[in-house]
């Protein structure tokens, strides 16, 4: 049986093992909590899919041209605007 | 010459000495990252385009001070950053605590929602609406944790880069990073949730 102050103290890590960034063995108590622990499970997959959707979301951004043109303008650049 | 995953090489010479061509290739190749800071960090575009020049700018006159210790883009990070906090320390004082982010730093909150959205069908995660929440959420994250979050899971940089372009510990970094994300979570399964059992 999970306990309740169990998933407080994992809490902290979980940002880490999305990432896969923790020890082996700290991996392997999450991993044994989740089975027991489904608001832990939960809260774990909505977290990777929090980032998941940021990251997909954040295609390269183009800069305007007529943002760039005042940047190369401001910087007395317009001569390599073209090249 | 330096070179850059993914960028075009520069002559560090040639930029120390004042190379206007090799600067400009630099605005070139770093801009769009930089506007993508300033526009993430200030939700407004004409708030980012003056990040952008004020940056490029800060970067021309300081060029004499840049060793390539760190890479160029850590350096132009390190530059808009600070001009983007600036910026919102001006614009919103109470939203900006970089230096005092806080006593009970470490302690995260405790998860209030929980809703499993994942299986919700991946069209509805695309929808503009979709996309405005997402950036409303991180636009609600206090300065110090948003620009974590933008610099780790937006732009891409490691641990240890973020931890340089803010001059802050790599511990920092992963306790602000772990607490942002708990946040826009929890504010994303208020909104997907909500979704979920409407279905």
């Amino acid at each position: 049986m999970h306990r309740h102050e169990d998933c407080r103290q994992l809490l902290n890590s979980l940002s880490g093992y999305v990432d896969g960034d923790l020890h082996q063995e700290l991996c392997d108590e999450i991993e044994l909590h989740m089975k027991d622990c489904e608001n832990c499970r939960i809260v774990v997959d909505t977290l990777s899919k929090t980032i998941s959707l940021y990251q997909t979301s954040s295609e390269p951004i183009k800069v305007p041209d007529e943002v760039r043109q005042r940047l190369f303008h401001r910087l007395d650049l317009d001569e390599f605007l073209n090249l | 010459m330096n070179s850059e995953q993914g960028q075009k090489p520069y002559s560090l010479d040639a930029l120390r000495s004042g190379d206007r061509a090799e600067f400009a290739s630099i605005v070139e190749a770093y801009s769009p990252m930089i506007y993508r800071l300033g526009l993430k960090m200030l939700n407004n575009p004409q708030d980012a385009e003056d990040i952008l020049q004020e940056t490029f700018i800060k970067a021309y006159r300081n060029i004499g001070k840049f060793y390539g210790r760190s890479s160029v883009s850590t350096w132009l990070y390190r530059i808009a950053t600070n001009e983007a906090l600036m910026s919102l320390r001006r614009k919103r004082p109470e939203a900006v605590s970089f230096e005092n982010p806080g006593l009970h730093e470490s302690e995260p909150q405790e998860p209030l929602q929980i809703v499993d959205w994942c299986c919700m069908p991946e069209e509805e995660f695309l929808t503009a609406e979709s996309r405005a929440r997402l950036d409303e959420a991180a636009s609600r994250l206090p300065a110090n944790l948003r620009v974590v979050f933008i610099l780790r899971d937006i732009e891409g940089l490691s641990t240890r880069e973020t931890a340089q372009v803010l001059d802050i510990s790599e511990m920092a970094v992963k306790t602000r990073l772990s607490r942002a994300r708990l946040r826009l979570r929890e504010d994303l399964t208020e909104y997907f949730g909500q979704l979920v059992e409407e279905e």
